[in-house]
């Protein structure tokens, strides 16, 4: 089996902003789709925290605030799963609670060095 | 509709331990005893002002709004006490009375999730910390404790407060351990659960997330079925149908006694076939009669 990168894209203001329940209610559904990955042998590694505030630096030095929160494509996460193949992969992110508020998942294989 | 003298034993055994483990995160561990005296008197101040005055509509709430002033106050006194009596000494106490106490969902589960570490903690004998267990996690009173363990008030009351001395010589913090320790805590955080005897969503839901951490940090399909077993009791058998066909535990009579398990009363022909593959896979007498009998009661 190959690892592969699954890259949340989404929108920051369509997460649980203030009231408590919901955001509890979204975070047991992270943890119970990340579980069930793990349950299968095939979860690697949470992707590292990202502050809500970016920059994006283009060509001629020229630096604007990110991320691009107009395209509704702001990354917002990413983690690594193993699969058999770039299929399966794809079947794992299915269960990816960004999808309930609107978002999406880029799956990449991870290439063997 | 409980009772009010039903509902404060009934309060203490759930919110005991949420108001003192926010507390001691908020004060750090070597004040256990400060956040113990405050949450006894909190709910001191609720047996006496719910009895004249009725139970309030929201009682949690009551309990964490005088748990917050409580706590408020006591740090100004602290405060006071240092400026008045030792001016210019550094308060080296974490929160100040000007921070709030954070009682929300999120703070309230860290918290706890911490505490259960903490208590559980290598350092301290195991039946110190099934006895620090049951006071501030369960909210079990003394009494009970020392019948639990067959021996008196004065023996538990020595036994914990002999941990909680070691503890604070340990300068343990409420941390969460590195991944290796993990592992070891998370099993007897599962362990833990599982002595609550009723089958309550709160239970079931606990020993789900116990096991999505476990999981990813360590596989086994120990693990995995169990996890999948607590999933069927948290989220219902249907989901927990859909996750235990894609754990693919072939070979493993476990893994279809669980299947059977969780078709058990939704597709009792399926339920049967996969009960009759279990007994083909077990190994023992045992298990094949203990198999045989799930088939029966079908």
């Amino acid at each position: 089996m190959n690892e592969f990168l699954l890259v949340f894209r989404g929108e920051y203001q369509a997460m649980p902003q203030g009231d408590p329940e919901e955001w509890r209610a979204m975070a047991k559904k992270w943890q119970d789709w990340i579980g069930g990955i793990a349950a299968q042998n095939k979860w690697v590694a949470a992707g590292q925290q990202l502050s809500p505030e970016g920059k994006v630096v283009r060509t001629n030095g020229v630096i604007t605030d990110g991320p691009y929160t107009e395209i509704k494509e702001t990354l917002i996460g990413y983690c690594t799963v193993r699969a058999e193949s770039l299929e399966n992969a794809a079947e794992l992110a299915k269960g990816c609670p960004i999808l309930t508020v609107g978002g999406n998942v880029e799956v990449r294989e991870i290439s063997a060095s | 509709m409980i009772e009010q003298q039903e509902l404060i034993p009934y309060l203490y055994r759930t919110e005991y331990r949420k108001i003192v483990s926010v507390l001691c995160r908020h004060f750090g561990f070597d004040q256990i005893e400060t956040a113990e005296d405050i949450a006894g008197d909190t709910f001191l101040a609720a047996s006496e002002t719910w009895a004249l005055k009725g139970v309030p509509p929201n009682p949690a709430a009551w309990l964490y709004h005088v748990a917050k002033n409580k706590a408020r106050n006591y740090l100004y006194r602290h405060a006071l006490f240092e400026n008045k009596i030792f001016p210019g000494l550094q308060s080296t106490a974490p929160g100040s009375y000007q921070e709030e106490i954070d009682l929300s969902p999120q703070n309230i589960n860290d918290s706890q999730l911490q505490m259960m570490f903490a208590v559980c903690h290598p350092a301290i004998s195991q039946e110190a910390q099934i006895g620090l267990s049951l006071r501030i996690l369960c909210g079990f009173g003394i009494e009970e404790i020392a019948a639990a363990f067959l021996t008196n008030k004065e023996t538990i009351n020595k036994r914990l407060y002999r941990a909680k001395e070691k503890l604070r010589q340990e300068k343990i913090k409420i941390e969460l351990p590195g991944p290796a320790e993990i592992d070891r805590r998370l099993e007897a955080a599962i362990a833990y659960w599982h002595t609550q005897k009723s089958d309550t969503q709160e239970k079931w839901e606990n020993i789900l997330q116990l096991y999505n951490q476990l999981l990813q940090i360590e596989y086994s399909p120990v693990a995995a079925l169990n996890r999948t077993y607590a999933l069927s009791k948290a989220n219902g058998k249907e989901e927990a149908i859909v996750e235990a066909e894609k754990l693919n535990l072939a070979g493993n009579h476990f893994y279809y006694t669980l299947l059977g398990e969780l078709y058990t009363g939704l597709n009792n022909r399926k339920a049967k076939q996969y009960f009759q593959k279990a007994r083909s896979l077990a190994k023992t007498r045992a298990d094949r009669q203990a198999i045989q009998k799930k088939i029966d009661r079908l």
